[in-house]
């Protein structure tokens, strides 16, 4: 059946072993790219006319910035497959992809502020990307605050399952109003890079970067959800076979 | 038990005896009532909220500057920020006592629609906190120098912000129901999905001081409160029964 594949993710056992087996091939492609986009990014790219070297940040903040938006929606994608099909593994999922998620968020502030520096002259500038991505680290915060109040690990993934759906359909609605409520409020303008007219030698390795991060979050989901997985199976006969204990 | 005869039991009066169900507005009525009765039974309840929100307004003045000139152009961010952290106090009360004594289980049990019993509850639990702090915000708004011809948009701005706290205040207390001392967590799930309304309401009401049309501000929160019935009483419905199992 075409369908089996998809049957087949709900067994612990089989994801355990395929998340193992699919592991490096995103990690070593992800750390290839990522030292080839910093090589291009950091050496071979020719210093910006007005920001010198100062934007060459970019090549972390952007894929870092793109990464927290995905990983969120991934969680949420995840959450309701398992509030829908009950798949424990999909909530596994979402476990495991928080934290990453938050992380990516948390250097997209802070790479954000040091670039705002030399930038704005300022570390912090109530700028509606840098606004919205707080607001996106705080919804982070209270998804795995929600998940570690609960003692009972299924009503955790359920209630916490709600919580993501329930932000992703907000997430619009933030980032609009907070675009909205800056165009009203703040006076002097925000320079940013105008995407299109970036060259090639800048562009190709903020490409490659964007795709070695998205393979670095690969590599690192499925770690974590290898331990996620056994954490959650510990009583599993099957763990016990697999560790060899 | 039939599930009309839990409905009965849960709220006494509905047309025993005569056979068929009660209608659905008949039962939001019955359950608005309960919810109103008891309210003011314990009145202090009611009160805090109110008082909690007149001692932030408070804080600002002796904080900042007793000069009304001074004061007149915080009084928009004094007022919805205070509205929004006195929302979030009282949303501890409205599911709380409903979950310990059984009553929530029984809603869940009765056969009804839940997402309309909660929609009525939330509705019960707005005219008890929401409309209080949206009828005492213009004279908060007085005593912050506000010129009376603001005060209706401070009414109408607050009025319609305080229906979308409700309802996401509905969805935090409904996914925290399992948690106890859930008081900052809730805070923490409640606010980044609350900015929306606060930049809005903020908005309007900074429009309404300056003597601007503030009806834009006004449609978007209305537009805000209206998207917040449709879905929140959904996510707060799917919460409460993995709260419940």
């Amino acid at each position: 059946m075409a369908w089996t594949w998809f049957h087949r993710l709900a067994s612990p056992p089989h994801v355990y072993r395929t998340a193992g087996r699919l592991a490096p091939w995103f990690a070593w492609p992800a750390a290839i790219l990522i030292i080839a986009g910093l090589v291009g990014g950091l050496w071979l790219a020719p210093p910006d006319y007005q920001q010198g070297d100062a934007y060459r940040i970019m090549y972390v903040h952007a894929p870092s910035a793109w990464l927290s938006l995905m990983v969120y929606t991934i969680m949420a994608v995840a959450g309701g497959i398992g509030l829908i099909w009950r798949m424990k593994v999909a909530h596994a999922v979402a476990a495991a992809a928080a934290p990453i998620g938050a992380s990516f968020t948390f250097a997209t502030l802070v790479t954000g502020s040091l670039w705002g520096k030399p930038m704005w002259g300022t570390y912090w500038q109530w700028d509606p990307r840098l606004t919205s991505e707080l607001l996106l680290f705080f919804l982070y915060l209270g998804y795995m605050g929600l998940r570690a109040a609960f003692e009972d690990l299924q009503r955790a993934d359920r209630v916490s399952a709600v919580l993501a759906v329930v932000g992703v359909v907000n997430v619009p609605i933030i980032h609009y109003s907070v675009v909205w409520w800056n165009s009203l409020h703040q006076g002097p303008s925000v320079m940013y890079l105008g995407k299109p007219t970036m060259p090639p030698s800048m562009l190709v390795p903020l490409l490659i970067m964007f795709l070695g991060f998205t393979l670095f979050f690969g590599a690192v989901l499925l770690m974590r959800l290898r331990g996620e997985v056994l954490n959650r199976e510990r009583t599993a006969r099957w763990v016990a076979e697999e560790i060899g204990a | 038990m039939s599930d009309t005869n839990v409905l009965r039991a849960t709220l006494p009066g509905v047309g025993v005896g005569r056979g068929s169900a009660p209608s659905a507005l008949a039962v939001a009525r019955l359950m608005l009532e309960r919810d109103l009765r008891l309210a003011f039974r314990k009145s202090s309840q009611l009160v805090q909220p109110l008082a909690f929100f007149a001692m932030v307004t408070t804080l600002f003045p002796l904080a900042i500057t007793p000069e009304l000139s001074r004061l007149r152009h915080i009084a928009s961010g004094v007022l919805w920020a205070g509205a929004l952290l006195a929302s979030l106090l009282a949303l501890e009360f409205l599911f709380r006592d409903d979950a310990q004594d059984g009553t929530l289980e029984q809603y869940a049990l009765s056969g009804r629609a839940l997402t309309g019993l909660l929609s009525a509850k939330t509705a019960a639990h707005w005219l008890l906190t929401g409309l209080p702090l949206a009828l005492m915000a213009p004279l908060a708004g007085v005593a912050l120098g506000v010129p009376t011809g603001a005060l209706p948009g401070i009414l109408a701005s607050v009025t319609l912000g305080t229906v979308t706290m409700s309802l996401l205040g509905a969805v935090g207390a409904a996914l925290t129901l399992g948690v106890r001392r859930a008081g900052a967590l809730l805070s923490l799930l409640t606010l980044p999905l609350a900015i929306p309304v606060l930049i809005f309401g903020a908005h309007a009401t900074q429009l309404a001081i300056r003597g601007e049309p503030y009806g834009a501000s006004l449609t978007l929160l209305a537009a805000l409160a209206v998207f917040g019935m449709t879905l929140a009483p959904l996510a707060a419905a799917a919460a409460v029964r993995i709260n419940l199992e």
